[in-house]
C-alpha cells in the first residue's frame, strides 16, 4: 500500500479546532438525546405494563413504529419531509426560522428511537420482580402509583443499568448520523478535514480513537455506579 | 556445493522469469491480469458523468470514457475475456480504496488537484467546470455578494466548500452555512428552500435543474469561482497503467470519438463544447 502517512494534520490549524468541535457537537447531540430517550423511554417502559389495555396498546405501537425503521431514515423523516408535510407557517419556521436546525432535528430523532429501546428495557426490568412484590406493595395500602414509584421501578431499574449502559453507548455511536442532515459532528468533521488535506486514513483512525475514549469512559463511569446499585446474589452482579 | 547450485538454480529462475514479457507487469496491470477483474470506482448520482442508468447499469461520460479504457487494457494484457466490476465511492472514501486495492481507478467527477496527488495519480483532463451558484430565478442572486446574509448549502469536504467558505470570510458576507453531506442531500435542502443557493460545480447544477421537476425555477448564475478540471483517478507511482489511460485518452480525441462522447452526454445539459476546452482537449492528443 503507498500512502503517505502524515499525522502533523491533526495539530495544524484550523483542524485541530475543528476535531474539538466535531467532539463537542457528538456529546452535545449524545446527551440531548439521551435527556429525551431517558424520560420518554421509561413512560413507554410503564406504559407496557400497566392494567389499561388501551394505554398498553398505544406504547407497543409506538415501540413498533419506531423500531422497525431504520434510524437513517427516520433522520430523513424527521429534518427533509417533516416541514412539507405541516401548516406552511411551521414548516417555514422548521426549515429557516428555528436556529440550529440540524441539532435539535437530530436530537429529537434520536431521543425519540433510543427511547424505544429504553423502553423494552425497562419493560423487561419490572416484568422481572416478582408479581408477589407488587401485590405485597398494594396490600399495604400503596396506591397503583406509589408501587411502581417506590417498589417497581427502582428495583426495575438496578436490574436494567447494565443494558442501559449499552444504550448509553449506542447514542454516542448514532449520533454519527446528523452529519447526514448536515451536523458537522465528530464523524462529519474528520470527513471534512480528510478532504481538506488528503489524509484520510489518520482521520479516520482518529475519529476512531476519540469515539473509543469517549464510549470507554462512559462505561468505565458506569461500571462504577453499576457496582454500587447491583443486588448482593442476583444474576447480574455475577455477570458483571 | 549443493547449496550454490540451488542458488545458481534459483538465481538462474529468477532471470528466466524475469525476461519473459508477461512478468514485466507490476501494479495494476499485473493485478488485472493475476484476477482477471478491473475494479471501477464510481458515483450514483454525478449526473451526466456517473450515475445510475435506468436499467440500473452504470452509465455516464467518465463511465463511457472508463470502458474504452477497459478496452484498451484488455488489448494491452491480450486477455479473452476481461471482467468489470464496479464500486461505489464517496469522496471521502476515494482514495483509501484506491490505495488499498479496492478499486483501480475512479470514474466519476474528481477535480485534479496538487494536494490529491500526493496520494493518486490523474489522467489528463476530461472536463473543465468551476463553482457557480444555483438559485431560484427570483430570488434576486445574481453574483455571489449577492448572498450577504442568505442561507447557503454546500457539500462537506468539497473544493466548493473551501472557496466559498474563503470568499464569505474574505468579504464578510455573513453568510449562514448549511453543509450538506451529498448531492442528493443539497439539492433537497436547496429545493425545499431550506436555503437560497446551492454551490456545487456548474456542470452539477446544470445535471440538477435537467433533473428537477420544474426546471424552468431554477438557474445558474455568477462568475467562476473555481477552476476544477475533472480526471480519471488512478494509482500514484503506477506509470504502467497511467499510460493505458493515457493514450485511449489521446486515441478518443485524435479520433474524434471523445467529442461524440461529449455530445452525446454533456451537450444536452450544458451546450455546445466551449473552445476553451476543445483546445485544452486537443493538447491531450500526444502524437504515438
Amino acid at each position: 500500500m503507498r500512502y503517505s502517512w502524515n499525522w502533523s494534520v491533526l495539530t495544524t490549524p484550523p483542524y485541530f479546532g475543528w476535531i474539538l468541535s466535531g467532539l463537542m457537537w457528538t456529546v452535545l447531540i449524545a446527551l440531548a438525546g439521551w435527556v429525551i430517550a431517558f424520560s420518554l423511554g421509561s413512560v413507554l417502559g410503564i406504559a407496557r405494563t400497566v392494567r389499561s389495555r388501551a394505554v398498553r396498546t398505544v406504547a407497543a405501537a409506538y415501540v413498533e413504529l419506531f423500531r422497525n425503521i431504520p434510524l437513517l431514515v427516520q433522520m430523513f423523516l424527521w429534518y427533509f419531509v417533516l416541514p412539507e408535510v405541516l401548516p406552511k407557517a411551521a414548516g417555514d419556521w422548521l426549515k429557516r426560522g428555528l436556529p440550529h436546525a440540524e441539532f435539535w432535528t437530530a436530537v429529537v430523532c434520536l431521543g425519540l428511537y433510543t427511547a424505544v429501546r429504553i423502553g423494552e428495557q425497562v419493560r423487561a426490568g419490572i416484568q422481572s420482580i416478582a408479581a408477589g412484590q407488587a401485590s405485597a406493595g398494594l396490600a399495604t395500602g400503596l396506591t397503583q402509583v406509589q408501587v411502581y414509584r417506590h417498589v417497581l421501578l427502582p428495583n426495575a431499574y438496578r436490574i436494567i443499568l447494565p443494558a442501559l449502559t449499552t444504550e448509553f453507548l449506542s447514542i454516542f455511536k448514532n449520533s454519527s448520523l446528523a452529519l447526514t442532515i448536515g451536523v458537522l459532528e465528530l464523524t462529519g468533521r474528520t470527513r471534512q478535514i480528510s478532504e481538506y488535506t488528503m489524509q484520510p486514513i489518520e482521520m479516520f483512525l482518529t475519529a476512531t480513537i476519540l469515539y473509543g475514549a469517549v464510549t470507554l469512559t462512559v462505561a468505565a463511569g458506569m461500571w462504577l455506579v453499576e457496582g454500587r446499585t447491583r443486588f448482593p446474589g442476583m444474576l447480574t452482579s455475577e455477570a458483571s | 556445493m549443493k547449496a550454490l547450485a540451488l542458488a545458481a538454480g534459483i538465481a538462474l529462475g529468477c532471470v528466466v522469469a524475469g525476461t519473459a514479457s508477461a512478468d514485466d507487469l507490476y501494479g495494476t496491470l499485473k493485478k488485472i491480469r493475476d484476477s482477471g477483474t478491473i475494479t471501477i470506482g464510481r458515483s450514483e448520482n454525478s449526473v451526466p458523468f456517473s450515475y445510475t442508468g435506468s436499467d440500473g447499469n452504470p452509465v455516464g461520460y467518465s463511465i463511457e470514457l472508463c470502458s474504452h479504457i477497459v478496452d484498451a487494457v484488455k488489448q494491452e494484457l491480450k486477455l479473452d475475456k476481461l471482467q468489470v466490476r464496479y464500486v461505489t465511492i464517496m469522496g471521502t472514501t476515494l482514495i483509501p480504496l484506491l490505495v488499498n486495492g479496492t478499486i483501480d481507478m475512479a470514474c466519476s467527477t474528481t477535480t485534479h488537484t496538487l494536494a490529491r496527488q500526493r496520494q493518486v495519480d490523474f489522467l489528463p483532463t476530461m472536463y473543465i467546470t468551476g463553482n457557480q451558484l444555483l438559485v431560484r430565478k427570483d430570488s434576486g442572486i445574481h453574483e455571489v455578494e449577492d448572498l450577504k446574509g442568505k442561507r447557503v448549502a454546500v457539500n462537506q469536504g468539497t473544493t466548493n466548500e473551501k472557496i466559498i467558505k474563503a470568499i464569505d470570510a474574505q468579504e464578510h458576507l455573513g453568510i449562514t452555512f448549511l453543509d450538506t453531506e451529498d448531492q442528493p442531500r443539497g439539492w433537497l435542502a436547496f429545493e425545499s428552500g431550506r436555503v437560497d443557493c446551492y454551490v456545487t460545480d456548474a456542470i452539477v447544477e446544470h445535471g440538477l435543474i435537467s433533473k428537477a421537476a420544474h426546471p424552468e425555477q431554477y438557474e445558474v448564475v455568477g462568475r467562476l469561482l473555481s477552476f476544477d478540471p475533472y480526471s480519471v483517478v488512478v494509482r500514484r507511482d503506477d506509470s504502467a497503467f497511467r499510460l493505458v489511460g493515457v493514450r485511449t485518452i489521446a486515441h478518443l480525441i485524435k479520433s474524434g470519438d471523445m467529442f461524440k462522447l461529449y455530445d452525446k452526454w454533456i451537450g444536452p445539459i450544458a451546450g455546445p463544447m466551449n473552445p476553451e476546452l476543445k483546445y485544452v482537449l486537443q493538447g491531450e492528443a500526444y502524437p504515438d
